[in-house]
């Protein structure tokens, strides 16, 4: 039987058999103080020796000697942007030369993609806006065409931040399924497994040697000390009966007194999918084109209808993200919408903690 | 063939950089000038004050007599007035001059302070006449002046953006600075525009767009605190280019008494 092992030296083989194979590779790296996912050319682009320091409302990275390339745990951004664009034109209209309108729909752009280094968080976050996205017969053409060009390399989580919580919503830190490729990083090297048959062809182009048994131990050790890290749990996988019983509980209130209504949680929330669309029309007005940006149900905009906003203060908008992320969510796709990546607690400037207001609210529900 | 809708752009207490907006929209200019007549835009060469106009943009504050006078007469001229910018919106950053003692400066800086004929205040135009449209920002953008001129040539009303800068930040990729550096971001009371611009180049924004709408002062001042700033550096977050306007001025009024 061919290994399973990669020495860290031969990391530029996986960069190159994708580039080989035709994809555009994506991966982290670090910008602006951040772990970002970027255009990755070379394996020296990556966050070697890199490490985050999460807290509410708070990210620093620390650079160590570590020889590990994926020894952080997550950063603002992964998948999403990469599949639902921040900003697109969807079609525009053109004025022919008889007079009539003519709709002319978008091409999507959508370069064949191998993303390296997808956590298993983000790896159920993409199932669920599958199901929103992907769902006929509203099947989202732009999505859609970059889901199809899309490889996905995982690799298991070693080290969670201390807002991770992957482990009570059941979507980590081992990447289970959903990915073509996953990995388990050593000091020094990776074991490769297979998810797909794509994902076995790149396999077979690799240079790979036989792992030990301790070096697979070692490797399953590390994933279950990440899982055992984490402090932070949501009171139940299913709080939708608790969060619309309690509807007028005082903590809303209190809520709305420190949050900003900024949409950075649901900004950074890898299953948050809530968008705008606008025509823009041309300087001319012979013509326009038809925009989609990323919205929030913390705007104005997401609940106004002709004449009346609906939730126009932070309470009714704070409640309104937690009992659909947490409660709806769970008649619309089956689950909660949170994976419990952790995100909107790093990434919201005054630190709200989904995990604490969810608790303050729905008591603490025995753990299912 | 109908005539053409008249424009003006009027000048008041500015440093012209909002008019740059437009004498920097490039083709979209020329393009401008075959849609509408520009009768008085006297930085790019036109003048007719007192012209009747469709549409009227005014850039700057209301600071003396005379500009109380003219408005009023601009006012009586124009079908649909729009503000462009921090100093017509909201009476730009010298109406930080509302909070000193009246014109006791002049004497300190001129040596014939009489011969100055200034109000004690700078103020918005709003305060003074009926005002269609407010465009903000210092300055503002040529895709927003664009955007209301367009739609009023559809005769519909122009879309008023006024979410908060963090939306477009996240749009544009931008890593936030708040949060990864501990600067004092305004972003999340400021209103969007600019695209994020000063998140884009890893500085804090400084609400040059204004307050967005349901803004929570006490709260990212609160945060302020936390990231170590003093409640007078506080106050000089909030009370900088936007200080006159309602959620700025209040915010830096509670910060002043803590
Ligand atoms: S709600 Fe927060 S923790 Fe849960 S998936 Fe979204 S960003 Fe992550
Ligand atoms: S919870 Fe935090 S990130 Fe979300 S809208 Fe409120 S202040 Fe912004
Ligand atoms: S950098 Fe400023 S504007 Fe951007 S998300 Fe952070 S707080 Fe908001
Ligand atoms: S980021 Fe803030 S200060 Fe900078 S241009 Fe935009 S609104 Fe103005």
């Amino acid at each position: 039987m061919p290994g399973n092992y990669l020495p860290r030296a031969s990391f530029q083989a996986l960069l190159e058999t994708l580039q080989q194979t035709g994809y555009r590779c994506v991966g982290p790296q670090l910008r602006d103080d951040a772990i970002v996912y970027d255009t990755l050319r070379h394996v020296g682009d990556l966050p070697r020796g890199i490490r985050d320091l999460q807290a509410p409302g708070q990210y620093r990275v620390e650079k160590s000697d570590c020889p590990r390339f994926f020894a952080w745990a997550n950063g603002p951004q992964a998948l999403k942007p990469l599949l639902f664009a921040p900003q697109e034109f969807l079609w525009k209209t053109e004025r022919a030369a008889d007079g009539r309108l003519r709709f002319v729909a978008a091409v999507p752009d959508a370069v064949p993609t191998a993303v390296i280094g997808v956590r298993a968080c983000d790896l159920a976050a993409l199932r669920l806006q599958d199901a929103h996205f992907l769902k006929d017969p509203s099947r989202d053409a732009h999505y859609a065409a970059r889901r199809e060009r899309l490889f996905l390399v995982a690799v298991h989580c070693t080290r969670s931040a201390p807002t991770c919580f992957c482990a009570s919503t059941g979507d980590g830190p081992r990447a289970e399924a959903g990915f073509d490729l996953s990995l388990s990083e050593l000091d020094d090297g990776f074991l490769v497994e297979a998810g797909s048959d794509t994902g076995r062809g790149v396999m077979a182009r690799l240079p790979l040697e036989a792992a030990s048994a301790g070096q697979t131990q070692t490797a399953d050790a590390e994933i279950a000390q990440a899982a055992k890290q984490q402090t932070r749990k949501l009171p139940s996988r299913n709080l939708q009966a608790a969060l619309f019983a309690n509807l007028d509980h005082p903590r809303w209130v209190d809520v709305a007194e420190r949050c900003l209504s900024c949409a950075n949680c649901t900004s950074v929330c890898p299953t948050c999918f809530c968008h705008s669309e606008a025509d823009q029309p041309t300087l001319d007005g012979a013509g326009s084109v038809h925009a989609r940006q990323w919205d929030s149900c913390f705007t104005q905009g997401h609940s106004y209808i002709h004449g009346v906003t609906i939730r126009a203060d932070t309470r009714l908008r704070y409640r309104q993200w937690l009992t659909h992320k947490l409660g709806s969510w769970h008649e619309q796709y089956g689950r909660s919408g949170c994976v419990g990546c952790g995100r909107c607690i790093t990434w919201c400037p005054v630190g709200i903690d989904i995990t604490e207001e969810a608790t303050a609210i729905c008591g603490d529900t025995t753990h299912v | 063939m109908a005539a053409k809708p008249k424009l003006a752009v009027h000048k008041f207490a500015s440093c012209d950089g909002c008019q740059l907006a437009f004498l920097n929209l490039g083709e979209d200019l020329l393009m401008l000038t075959q849609l509408v007549d520009i009768v008085h835009f006297a930085e790019a060469g036109p003048v007719d004050l007192d012209a009747p106009v469709d549409i009227a943009f005014i850039e700057g504050s209301v600071s003396t007599p005379e500009h109380l006078e003219r408005l009023q007469r601009i006012r009586a001229n124009s079908k649909f007035l729009i503000t462009i910018g921090a100093c017509a919106t909201a009476g730009g950053v010298q109406a930080l001059r509302n909070f000193a003692k009246g014109n006791e400066w002049f004497a300190s800086v001129y040596a014939k302070p009489e011969y100055i004929a200034s109000l004690d205040t700078s103020t918005p135009v709003a305060s003074h006449v009926k005002v269609d449209l407010e465009l903000w920002g210092c300055p503002v953008n040529g895709r927003q002046v664009l955007a209301a001129t367009r739609a009023l040539l559809f005769g519909v009303s122009p879309v008023e953006e006024h979410d908060k800068v963090c939306l477009e930040c996240k749009r544009h990729h931008v890593v936030c600075v708040l949060v990864a550096k501990g600067i004092p971001c305004l972003g999340p009371v400021t209103r969007t525009g600019c695209g994020a611009l000063c998140p884009a180049f890893g500085r804090d924004c400084y609400g040059c767009y204004g307050p967005a709408e349901n803004t929570n002062t006490e709260s990212l001042g609160r945060r302020f605190e936390g990231l170590g700033l003093l409640p007078e550096a506080v106050v000089r977050r909030f009370l900088f280019i936007n200080n006159a306007a309602p959620a700025f001025a209040e915010a830096g009024k509670r910060w002043k008494e803590r």
